[in-house]
């Protein structure tokens, strides 16, 4: 009898396409995802070599850190113009090479992890690369996703494989079920404040337990995308009946008996009983509470019922990076979070760009008015997302309480286009890093749910959206 | 790439613990379709004011560090995002080598395609190598890869691990992708396989 194995253990067997005698494998790639801003170098690096791309049935392109999500932009000319350059050259790059692209102009152009999975491109048991860190989002899938390195997107490209020793495994289990308010994005943050932003570096993590199966795919793609910021390259979950029926119809998923094939394999994606884990880290679902950051890491999270932390509650090199932090911030130490005014509100990014996102927000904003004076905005995840929502009466909901309604990109979540934060100006974002200048040069951020974006919005200060429901 | 040299310089010293890649080069920066030429704002937002006024107090500004070819920083050095503009940064403003207690992985991952040796070692050695990169310019640290030791100005030496086929790598200046394509034989024999065994990929 063979070893039990992970779910990881599983995927990654299922790829080595060559193993070296020191143990460096060769993974082979099953679907390669590309953006215009880690890919012009790696795309010149093949020109100059005279290579072609290996499998550009495999690659799939979409504008999306660049693009302005302003209805203007229909009109076609990208204003700044190094981003236009770089958006051209993934037109000009994804032509000559010939791999799918979804341009700026076609409805279904919108952040590439939205996107992926949206178009059936993202499978169980796949391995996915793309030139960005929340890669890690097509994990929830039970696919092994991670980010990589403009030289290993070039490596993709020529080859399809990938250069790597395997990693550990980690179990983060979350049991039991969520109290209402808590979200998909108040698990992951929760984890990150367990473990810290380093906890998972050289591992890939594996999410498990009830209140993690209860989720729908949204969610769970909300979990897994923040597994970089945990330190994981890669987070996974396992796939079940909630990710068969996501997948299934989907543009490019397989059909009729293909489907069938795919499927009966796919249900054998599970970490076997008594496989072994490195680490392990549980949570109860019921203790976790809504949760925001008040500092300039992701690991800086607290319930929303908390006060600002003193640095001298920390240890080591964090109490210098803490003081740094509640400057950078603006905040007083023993202030309660709930005191903390804001002046801005976004809503998306590819951590929270998705209907189920817009839905819980929408929730909160149906028949109100944000705050006066309060800029906010709803950047939908995709062209596709946009339209959905519309259908569903949301995009009036949000208009009606005062936030702008923008076309798809990654926008505000790191202000590479015009959406930026002024200096000192403090937002409520449902993205994903609430590193120093992340969001505009001296922006200050606390990440949230979209629930407690929405709530923000209303009062005017990072607020218990519990207490609006 | 080139071939990665035992190095005596000047280390620089960065306490803070998690730099993160925003830090290392914000992201106004990364709207280049070249990959040279990012040294200039390595730090920019740490170490230049809006005006683009050098601030003197950040290490990098300061007279004996200027040079500075090894950088000793706090933990989780290059969290964040997989962008490569960082190493290009490191590696464009002259820095070969940085020394931490760990690093992101993407970032890891990264130095060592750009002629960059990440080196992690214990907490205590990195408070010993600090508190020598603190000295300043008189204060030269060696590395030397080949026999995976890092030397103190006053003559410490500290072993490191490095993984062989790396190590291997950044001593020869090895391109990857020709590495790999000398199995390519391997990737269509897989290929082969996978189309029996999962065609709906």
């Amino acid at each position: 009898m063979t070893a039990p194995k992970t779910l990881y253990d599983k995927i990654w067997d299922a790829h080595v396409a060559h193993e070296g005698d020191d143990g460096t494998c060769l993974l082979y790639i099953d679907r390669h995802l590309v953006h215009e801003v880690t890919s012009p170098q790696a795309f010149e690096g093949l020109r100059l070599a005279g290579r072609k791309v290996r499998a550009p049935e495999k690659t799939i392109a979409v504008p999306d850190h660049n693009v302005p999500t302003t209805l203007d932009r229909v009109s076609g000319v990208i204003a700044n113009e190094e981003s236009r350059i770089q958006v051209e050259a993934l037109d000009k790059n994804a032509k000559d090479f010939g791999v799918h692209y979804y341009p700026v102009s076609d409805v279904r152009q919108g952040i590439v992890h939205i996107v992926g999975p949206e178009q059936g491109w993202t499978l169980p048991g796949m391995t996915v690369v793309c030139g960005d860190s929340h890669t890690a989002t097509h994990g929830a899938f039970g696919a092994l996703a991670h980010g990589i390195g403009t030289s290993e997107v070039e490596h993709v490209l020529a080859t399809q494989t990938l250069i790597q020793r395997k990693g550990k495994n980690m179990k983060v289990e979350i049991t039991g079920k969520l109290k209402p308010g808590v979200t998909a994005k108040d698990i992951t943050l929760a984890v990150i404040g367990e473990t810290g932003t380093g906890g998972g570096t050289g591992y890939v993590i594996e999410y498990c337990g009830e209140a993690i199966r209860d989720l729908s795919m949204e969610g769970r793609m909300t979990v897994c995308n923040m597994a970089i910021e945990g330190g994981a390259r890669a987070g996974l979950i396992a796939p079940d009946e909630t990710t068969f029926a996501y997948v299934k119809g989907r543009p490019h998923a397989p059909k009729g008996a293909q489907y069938e094939a795919a499927l009966a394999w796919w249900k054998t994606l599970y970490t076997d009983e008594g496989a072994h884990f490195d680490k392990v880290v549980t949570l109860k679902g019921e203790d976790i509470q809504p949760v925001v950051t008040w500092g300039t890491s992701p690991e800086d999270v607290l319930p929303i019922s908390a006060v600002v932390p003193a640095p001298e509650s920390f240890e080591g090199g964090k109490v210098e990076a803490v003081k740094r932090a509640i400057a950078y911030m603006g905040l007083e130490v023993g202030q309660k979070l709930t005191d903390i005014k804001i002046d801005t509100v976004f809503i998306g990014s590819c951590t929270n760009g998705r209907i189920e996102d817009l839905r819980a927000a929408a929730a909160i904003l149906k028949g109100k008015k944000v705050k006066d004076g309060m800029r906010a905005m709803v950047v939908p995840g995709s062209g596709l997302v946009r339209a959905q929502a519309e259908e569903e009466g949301l995009a009036q909901i949000f208009t009606d309480a005062g936030f702008e309604w923008r076309l798809a990109g990654c926008s505000m979540c790191l202000a590479m286009n015009p959406d930026q934060l002024a200096e000192g100006e403090r937002c409520a974002s449902t993205s994903n890093r609430n590193f120093e200048g992340r969001q505009g040069y001296k922006g200050r951020t606390h990440l949230v749910s979209p629930a407690m974006a929405a709530a923000a919005a209303l009062t005017g200060h990072l607020t218990d959206v519990r207490e609006m429901m | 790439m080139e071939k990665f040299q035992k190095i005596t310089g000047v280390a620089a010293p960065m306490p803070l613990v998690n730099i993160d890649t925003d830090m290392i080069i914000p992201k106004v920066f990364l709207k280049t379709i070249k990959r040279s030429g990012l040294g200039a704002n390595l730090f920019d937002e740490m170490r230049f004011d809006r005006q683009g006024n050098e601030i003197p107090d950040f290490v990098l500004n300061k007279p004996q560090y200027r040079d500075a070819e090894i950088l000793v920083a706090g933990d989780n050095f290059g969290c964040g995002s997989s962008r490569e503009h960082a190493p290009w940064a490191i590696r464009d403003f002259g820095i070969k080598c940085v020394i931490s207690t760990s690093f992101a992985d993407i970032f890891f991952n990264n130095c060592f395609k750009n002629g960059i040796l990440p080196i992690v070692m214990p907490q205590e050695v990195v408070d010993t190598l600090m508190a020598d990169a603190e000295k300043g310019s008189n204060a030269r640290m060696t590395i030397n890869l080949e026999a995976q030791e890092v030397t103190t100005s006053d003559g410490q030496v500290f072993e490191f691990e490095v993984d062989p086929f790396r190590k291997h790598c950044l001593l020869e200046g090895l391109d990857d992708i020709g590495l790999t394509l000398a199995h390519e034989a391997s990737i269509d024999m897989f290929e082969e396989a996978a189309a029996q065994s999962r065609p709906w990929v």
